[in-house]
């Protein structure tokens, strides 16, 4: 069965794939005449391509080009096969959270070298579970509303084959049962990522996007190569198992990396997490995340909202026996998190793209993840990740349906007054927010509230830092969330034009929105137990180590502490209704009033601008400065150039010698004949 | 075994090309036609001979298959030919390719075809002779023959500045022969032999080793090319015709990797060892400075060939590793990046051949009007850069994690080549492939021939297939490189415990 999980939709990757391809070469022939077999398989297809793609709206501007062949046979066949998956995904988490039946099948080897063996396998235990419902429910919505949204895309057959790619990528990801596997799941989703953002490949903005993307995490990912070559060299494996059995052994070692003795498992620790930065957009590594948002909004949803960004919080908690030998290591898990949550918080307050604010929220949340990692709070982290994947899919897929009401409008100060126009959408971002901001019994509440508990009670050095972060950006998130609904949502429209041509989406889309505002707001109390309870130990059982005692502490806590999330919840609305709906004018007063601030907010803390003068401009300097002098210059001015044209000077001295004159030759010679005595007589000749 | 089969495919190019001299001489037409499908021919049958010996190989033999004897020159000099898991991938990859060159000249080409197919042929001939040489004379005019059918490809066929090239690549690789030839001489005079096996057996006293391995290192590493002599390279690139390139990058390269593999570790393994941070140090300057210089190039081919010198890095980093995986890793590597820069270059031929330009601005949007080729160059563009599933990963992953045992630092700027590698093999991706497609020129722009596709095709699946499932190429190679690295290693640590006592 879990063989049918992860490969069904690769399956439907290469389908959709090969109907992509024979789509675009029918009406890109090759340059060839004498070649006519390779366009076969679309005409199969042909058939079935207009099946779906009769919703259109009535002043939807014609396509361009017409949709590739076979559209709709793509659509059918990738979604089908997600809902196939996510549903034997249930299935497996039941088996395995409930009734304990942990798998592991081997399926190839894959690189064996002495005594590196590495296989293919899949692993699945009940953290791994939690992510595989995760991953196909959200992906096999998204494939569903992708239907509807993409509706006017010609490359429809494209679109579904990457976003079933990425699915699968992250199906590898997460069922791993060595670091190496986790490593191809994890550039897989990677490259699947890069390909979506750069979706529409016609747009610069989008291709710059894409490539920041790949290389801001292969930043993060030399990180984690060198974590698994260090892992390798300590313990001589990448296997999980062998690596946690080993690990006890290894405190008190050292890692002498030019001349510095550094402890073995914390520079391990900090190198993978290194990895979890770069993919989970944490702070320093975060720039790509909202450069991510030029990809059309689903993929935002499914990849830069619930699935890979949460990959670096699966990954700590996958290794989470590591972690919780390296204490230090902890720390800095708890430091970056926390900062995370209010630092991309902060930016939220002051952002006017509609998917960008919701993409710092997803930073800023992603933050709050890595703080009940570094509490020690595995399965809390695991919580939060499991109900952030509703209700941030819910955001991202809510604004994509009011995008596609405003014809590609994002921006929200052009919007405003929508929740007449669009109700359903209205309806289902409210829930949304209710969920993000942690309103009492949606399912982030208590999943938010269990890991602001967890920082207050962890044996942390950053423990109170990393409280006093998550318990402000609870009151931002607040803010920033209901400044999005307002100004969206209420007050008067800003952009008459869109707005009488608003509508709401079809019912591809609506279906998706409504499962996941279900699953806001149930996602949390059924589940509380298991991840954040009593019902852990039994729950997760080997999947996650936690830290000893965090649970029972967390439940012993000040009520004060209990309920001041809460009570910033409430003061971020408060402070949102006033400024947006009560007393206009106060944003603006006050923004007049801090420019610097505001300018530094808007412009997300300057980071962009600063890695562009502290790496990319040095490195493109740097290279033209090898190339021409390093190269150019020095190599060749002093190796081959250099000798040809000093062979050329002899040459030219030595022709020059050749004077044609008999005396100057019998003097040459009369010298050498005097020099040869010489040195026979006093030198090595005569001895 | 009946009949000499390393013999035969060394000597069935050469009679191919003997074949175009007697029968297609003519600059007509037809001339021309005969000598391509000559060649074909003759090339097709040397891969489908070479794939006998995958058959018979024995993997779990460390030693020398299919060896054969004869006596040469003189009593000493013998005609000796065999090949073990080390120097088999590097003969079937030969023989593999080679129809894929002769098929991207096939309509590229059209200037002095026979003579063109005749030096391919002969080039063939000698590099499968150099890889499976088993005595240093046999071995030394293999490996400089293959000077000249190069030069003269290049030469001849090649680009506007191509006498410049074919004069640079000349030069560079005359001078680490010489001193090559003057070590062969050293290590006659010291075992009286000059047959490999048992040279590999031989002690060779240190001060020799030193002097030998300098004199070999001078050679190999013009030939890989190491930083700081590789500036041939880009220039011999940019100048070669699309299938020279191929040759070059996927095959002539290996040869020095081969070189180190063969001589250096075995023969030399103490001054292996002193030289290692000195390689190290090259290795890691080539992957971090050529990469940079690879993200500012204007010229498609120069990029990839400053790449394939930050790749070339990684090999003989894993090799002076000395160990298990940094040796299988580099083998792997050589084989994988044989597959995917050759495939590179072709993909450069394919523009190439419709524009007539190589400069990278030129370009921009093709994926409106090639989407096969956006896709085929997609795959080996993630292949350069390492991404796992493709046959790049396979063989970095092994060589950093092999060296990472040695040398952390080493390991760890290696590594941050990788992330270079990204920017700047994305970044052309981006600049030929995406955008919108505005430059009228390219608006009549072809997607791929089936000649094309019947090139590239293989190639992508070779280079997933490997990456997915490198066994077959890692188990050919598995035993003879732990021979290898045991004997390495034993050498060492004997002249240690010796040190100690």
């Amino acid at each position: 069965m879990i063989q049918a999980i992860v490969f069904l939709p690769l399956l439907g990757a290469i389908l959709a794939g090969l109907i992509a391809i024979a789509g675009a070469h029918a009406r890109n022939p090759s340059g060839d005449t004498v070649e006519h077999a390779h366009g076969h398989g679309h005409d199969d297809h042909a058939h079935a391509s207009h099946a779906h793609d009769d919703h259109g709206h009535d002043d939807h501007h014609a396509p361009a080009e017409p949709p590739a062949a076979g559209t709709g046979a793509a659509e059918l066949i990738t979604t089908a096969l997600l809902f196939v998956s996510a549903a034997l995904s249930w299935i497996t988490f039941v088996n395995v959270g409930f009734l304990k039946q942990d798998l592991l099948v081997h399926v190839l080897p894959w690189i064996s070298s002495g005594d590196l063996q590495i296989a293919w396998s899949l692993r699945v235990d009940t953290l791994t579970a939690v992510m595989l419902v995760v991953v196909t429910t959200v992906s096999s919505l998204v494939h569903l509303y992708s239907v509807g949204y993409m509706d006017e895309d010609p490359h429809r057959p494209r679109f579904f084959a990457y976003l079933s790619l990425f699915t699968f990528a992250m199906l590898m990801l997460v069922t791993s049962d060595n670091l190496v596997q986790l490593f191809f799941g994890w550039e897989g989703v990677g490259l699947a990522s890069y390909l979506l953002i750069g979706f529409w490949y016609q747009k610069p903005s989008a291709n710059a996007a894409a490539i920041k993307a790949f290389v801001v995490n292969r930043v993060g990912d030399f990180g984690f190569s060198l974590g698994i070559f260090a892992v390798f060299m300590l313990i001589g494996s990448t296997d999980f198992e062998t690596i946690f059995h080993a690990a006890p052994g290894l405190t008190g070692k050292t890692i002498n990396f030019l001349g510095w003795h550094a402890d073995a498992l914390t520079l391990t620790c900090l190198l993978l997490f290194m990895g979890a930065m770069g993919k989970s957009a944490q702070f320093l590594l975060h720039t790509w995340l909202p450069d991510a948002m030029e990809g059309p909004t689903p993929v935002s949803a499914l990849i830069h909202a619930a699935t890979m960004v949460t990959a670096g919080v699966f990954m700590v908690a996958r290794l989470s026996p590591l972690f919780e030998l390296a204490p230090n290591a902890q720390a800095f898990v708890m430091l970056i998190g926390g900062t995370t949550a209010f630092f991309a918080a902060t930016i939220g307050l002051v952002q006017n793209d509609i998917k960008r604010i919701v993409a710092y929220s997803t930073c800023s949340q992603l933050g709050y993840m890595f703080v009940a990692m570094g509490a020690g709070a595995y399965s809390v982290g695991m919580f939060h990740l499991f109900t952030h994947a509703f209700f941030k899919a819910l955001l991202f897929l809510g604004s994509g349906s009011v995008i596609y009401a405003m014809h590609h409008e994002q921006d929200i100060r052009n919007m405003g007054g929508l929740k007449d126009k669009i109700p359903f959408t209205y309806v289902a971002m409210v829930i949304g927010t209710l969920a993000l901001t942690g309103f009492p019994l949606t399912a982030g509440y208590f999943s938010k509230d269990a890991i602001i508990e967890s920082a207050f009670v962890a044996q942390n050095p950053f423990a109170f830092y990393g409280f006093l972060m998550t318990v402000i950006a609870a009151c931002l998130t607040s803010f920033y969330s209901w400044r999005l609904i307002f100004k969206t949502f209420h007050g008067r429209p800003h952009d008459q034009h869109h707005y009488e041509a608003a509508h709401e989406a079809p019912l591809w889309m609506l279906v998706p929105l409504g499962v996941l505002a279900a699953g806001s707001i149930l996602a949390g109390f059924p589940f509380k137990e298991l991840f954040a309870g009593h019902g852990i130990e039994e729950f997760f059982r080997e999947s996650v180590k936690m830290h000893p005692h965090i649970i029972e502490e967390m439940h012993h806590i000040p009520a004060t502490i209990a309920y001041l999330p809460t009570v910033m919840m409430v003061v971020g609305f408060v402070v949102a209704w006033l400024f947006y709906i009560q007393r206009p004018y106060l944003p603006v007063e006050l923004a007049s009033q801090h420019p610097l601030l505001y300018k530094f907010l808007l412009n997300k803390w300057y980071f962009d601008e600063l890695y562009d003068v502290i790496f990319v401009r040095p490195a493109k300097w740097l290279g033209r400065f090898l190339w021409k002098k390093g190269d150019g210059f020095v190599i060749d001015g002093f190796g081959p150039d250099g000798v040809s044209a000093r062979v050329l000077d002899v040459t030219r001295n030595v022709v020059r010698l050749q004077t044609g004159y008999l005396y100057h030759y019998a003097f040459v010679m009369l010298i050498g004949v005097a020099g040869l005595i010489t040195w026979f007589m006093f030198g090595l000749g005569g001895q | 075994m009946t009949w000499p089969i390393l013999s035969v495919i060394t000597a069935l190019p050469t009679l191919g090309a003997l074949l175009i001299f007697l029968l297609a001489r003519g600059g007509d037409e037809a001339g021309a036609r005969n000598a391509r499908w000559i060649a074909l021919w003759a090339t097709v049958i040397n891969f489908a001979i070479s794939l006998l010996l995958v058959a018979r190989f024995d993997p779990s033999q460390a030693g020398f298959q299919f060896v054969e004897e004869g006596s040469w020159l003189a009593s000493t000099i013998g005609y000796k030919m065999g090949v073990d898991g080390i120097s088999l991938p590097f003969v079937i990859l030969t023989t593999a390719l080679m129809p894929f060159c002769i098929i991207a000249s096939w309509k590229s080409v059209t200037n002095r075809v026979p003579a063109y197919m005749m030096a391919f042929l002969v080039l063939e001939s000698l590099m499968i002779g150099t890889f499976s040489a088993l005595d240093l004379v046999l071995f030394y005019l293999f490996f400089e023959g293959g000077l000249i059918p190069m030069f003269l490809i290049i030469g001849v066929w090649g680009g506007p500045r191509r006498v410049y090239a074919s004069f640079k690549f000349f030069l560079y690789t005359l001078l680490g022969s010489v001193l090559m030839l003057l070590a062969i001489m050293a290590l006659y005079w010291n075992a009286g032999t000059t047959d490999i096996p048992t040279l590999m057996t031989t002690a060779v006293p240190r001060s020799l080793q030193t002097w030998a391995w300098l004199a070999f290192f001078a050679s190999f590493a013009v030939k890989m090319p190491m930083w700081p002599v590789h500036t041939w390279l880009p220039d011999a690139h940019v100048e070669a015709p699309t299938a020279g390139s191929v040759v070059l990058a996927a095959i002539l390269l290996k040869m020095g990797g081969y070189g180190f593999l063969r001589f250096s570790l075995p023969m030399f393994p103490l001054a292996s060892h002193d030289f290692a941070p000195l390689v190290f140090t090259l290795s890691a300057i080539a992957i971090i400075y050529t990469s940079l210089v690879a993200l500012m190039q204007e010229d498609m081919k120069k990029l990839i060939a400053y790449s394939s010198v930050a790749h070339m890095g990684f090999v003989t980093m894993g090799i002076f590793a000395g160990t298990t995986q940094g040796v299988a890793g580099g083998v792997f590597q050589m084989v994988s990046h044989g597959i995917v820069s050759g495939a590179l270059f072709l993909c450069v031929g394919v523009v190439y051949d419709r524009m007539h330009t190589r400069e990278i601005a030129a370009y921009g949007g093709v994926v409106n009007r090639m989407p096969l080729y956006a896709l085929v160059f997609m795959v080996f563009t993630m292949a350069n850069v390492g991404l796992p599933g493709t046959s790049g990963f396979v063989g970095e992953f092994l060589t950093l994690i092999g060296t990472f045992k040695v040398s952390i630092p080493t390991a760890v700027a290696a590594t941050f080549g990788v992330i270079l590698s990204a920017a700047y093999a994305l970044w052309l991706y981006r600049k030929i492939v995406f955008g919108a497609l505005v430059k009228p020129s390219l608006a009549t722009i072809k997607d791929l021939t089936f000649r094309e596709m019947l090139t590239l095709g293989p190639l992508v699946i070779l280079t997933i297939l490997f990456g997915v499932y490198p066994k077959p190429v890692l188990d050919m190679s598995a035993a003879s490189v732990q021979q290898l690295v045991n004997n390495y290693s034993h050498a060492i640590t004997a002249v240690k415990a010796a040190a100690l006592q």
